[in-house]
């Protein structure tokens, strides 16, 4: 793998504050391409905050972050080309069509004709949504919307997605399609991952693992070695360990 | 296998990919405004109850004497119109551009936003769209305007467009650069009565400046401050196909400015989504 010495998403001493509220203490991560990496962290953690710095919503004021090598403050072009995006928020049109929804996507990438509504198929397909292209998102379950945005993060073949806490508010079966289908995709495309979450379930012994604590970054790596570095026998008990007896976070 | 055997995509675009986006973004305006049927009635319905109902009381009250680009004495009605259309773009630009902090909306804003074309490119492809969809509006209200009665040239229609296109732009990119400043404005009831009402009356819309300046020197002297009054001059004049040359360099110089403004302020490193930046995580 000669591409393996870029990093699908590099974080490099990354600091952020609204006003005199620390959000995030020189936090630096990188993941792998093709990596499934679980950012794990509290709510209030600073999880949206990196994400938001990550999409370029806000800017990085002080540290880096390069997306395939392509450092957003630089170069947010090339950097936001090879990105696909899944809020925690909402953001289908509700008054739109599924395939509306996917073609607008396509055309903030350049990308319409044949092309736009191919790939818009191919994505619906991968979700197991085909047969919901022409229904308004307004019918749409929450756990549909959500497969939907994940098709729209995919339609310009990103080579990392990130997404923020994608399975909030859905039931059990939503999430575990949900959690099942990006990890399928995501090894039959090659993309890499980042998922931010607060549930350990989604969390699997073989991904990477960031865990975010009050905007300071605790632990990074393989699960397994995180585990092991803290002698705790789990994940759970790792993460309660690394951020001081904080065990809301869902077993 | 894993590894992505893809090459990277070159830097940039082509200008055929600019056209798409900015046709994509147009596309989804119009198809928003369509399905949003009460915002297109009440687009419609508010300048005629002004045309039907105001106007028709205010001819017996208002003589309005010759004034450019009138030769003859017209009817408050035909005086009243070129107002009537500003005002649908004034709202229109307000709506558009103000909607997208709405947080209804702020998602689809994200979801511009992470595009990765320049970010005032993206920005003006908005204020076209939306632009585009007023002048869908004054079209319909024009149509309408005319089995009513108001008299207008054959071909006003067509000589009117680039001012509207102007007007348009300047009243969306005020609403862009407001999106992003005022934090008070958080619904539309406040942007009404502080930035849309005092605009409206505040200018030649509904009364020639002459008559305002015998009145009061003082609103007269605000009128003549107010963008929105060479907006209303710019159309007004074109309708008969005339041109203000006034109108054209103040509304000119308006839009570059607010364009501007809108642009700085929604660059990443300032503006709106740093200060409202927050949330949980």
């Amino acid at each position: 793998m000669t591409a393996a010495a870029i990093q699908a998403l590099s974080v490099a001493g990354v600091s952020h504050a609204y006003g005199t509220r620390k959000a995030l203490d020189d936090v630096s991560l990188t993941v792998g391409q093709g990596r499934f990496a679980a950012l794990l962290g509290l709510n209030g953690a600073g999880k949206t905050t990196l994400l938001s710095l990550i999409t370029r919503l806000f800017d990085t004021k002080s540290g880096s972050i390069a997306v395939l090598g392509h450092r957003i403050d630089r170069a947010p072009g090339q950097a936001l080309r090879q990105l696909g995006v899944v809020f925690q928020a909402r953001t289908l049109d509700l008054d739109l069509s599924v395939r509306d929804n996917l073609l607008f996507h396509a055309a903030l990438h350049g990308i319409a004709g044949r092309a736009a509504r191919d790939r818009t198929a191919a994505v619906l397909a991968g979700v197991d949504l085909a047969d919901r292209a022409r229904d308004k998102a307004r019918n749409l379950s929450g756990g549909q919307m959500r497969r939907v945005e994940i098709a729209r993060a995919l339609l310009h073949q990103p080579r990392l997605l990130v997404l923020d806490e994608p399975t909030v508010g859905l039931d059990v079966a939503s999430k575990l399609a949900i959690v099942a289908q990006v990890r399928t995709l995501v090894r039959d495309l090659g993309v890499a991952v980042l998922w931010t979450t607060h549930l350990l379930d989604e969390i699997e012994p073989s991904d990477d693992v960031a865990i975010l604590h009050r905007g300071r970054l605790m632990a990074a790596g393989l699960v397994s070695d995180v585990v092991a570095r803290t002698g705790t026998a789990s994940l759970g008990s790792a993460f309660a360990a690394l951020t001081g007896g904080a065990r809301d976070v869902a077993a | 296998m894993t590894g992505p055997a893809r090459a990277e995509p070159p830097a940039g675009f082509t200008l055929a990919q600019y056209l798409i986006c900015l046709r994509g973004i147009t596309w989804r305006e119009a198809l928003r405004f369509v399905h949003q049927r009460e915002r297109f009635v009440s687009a419609l319905v508010r300048p005629l109850v002004w045309l039907f109902i105001f106007a028709a009381g205010f001819r017996q009250i208002l003589g309005v004497s010759i004034i450019p680009p009138y030769e003859t004495y017209v009817l408050y009605e035909v005086y009243v119109t070129p107002g009537l259309i500003a005002m649908i773009q004034l709202f229109n630009g307000m709506q558009s551009s103000l909607s997208m902090v709405y947080d209804r909306e702020m998602g689809n804003m994200r979801m511009l936003l992470v595009s990765p074309f320049p970010r005032w490119f993206l920005l003006v492809a908005k204020l076209l769209a939306s632009t585009a969809v007023s002048i869908l509006q004054v079209a319909a209200f024009l149509v309408v305007a005319v089995l009513w009665g108001v008299e207008l040239p054959p071909w006003a229609f067509v000589t009117v467009l680039p001012a509207l296109i102007l007007c348009g732009l300047m009243l969306g990119s005020l609403g862009m650069l407001l999106s992003s400043m005022i934090k008070q404005l958080e619904n539309f009831a406040g942007v009404m009565n502080f930035v849309i009402f005092p605009m409206f009356f505040a200018s030649s819309a509904l009364y020639p400046l002459w008559l305002v300046q015998q009145s009061s020197p003082v609103v007269y002297f605000i009128c003549r401050l107010n963008p929105f009054t060479y907006g209303i001059e710019l159309i007004r004049f074109s309708l008969y196909g005339r041109f203000d040359p006034l109108a054209l360099a103040v509304v000119v110089a308006a839009t570059a400015v607010f364009m501007t403004g809108a642009i700085v302020a929604y660059d990443p490193a300032r503006g709106l989504l740093v200060r409202r930046g927050g949330g949980p995580g």
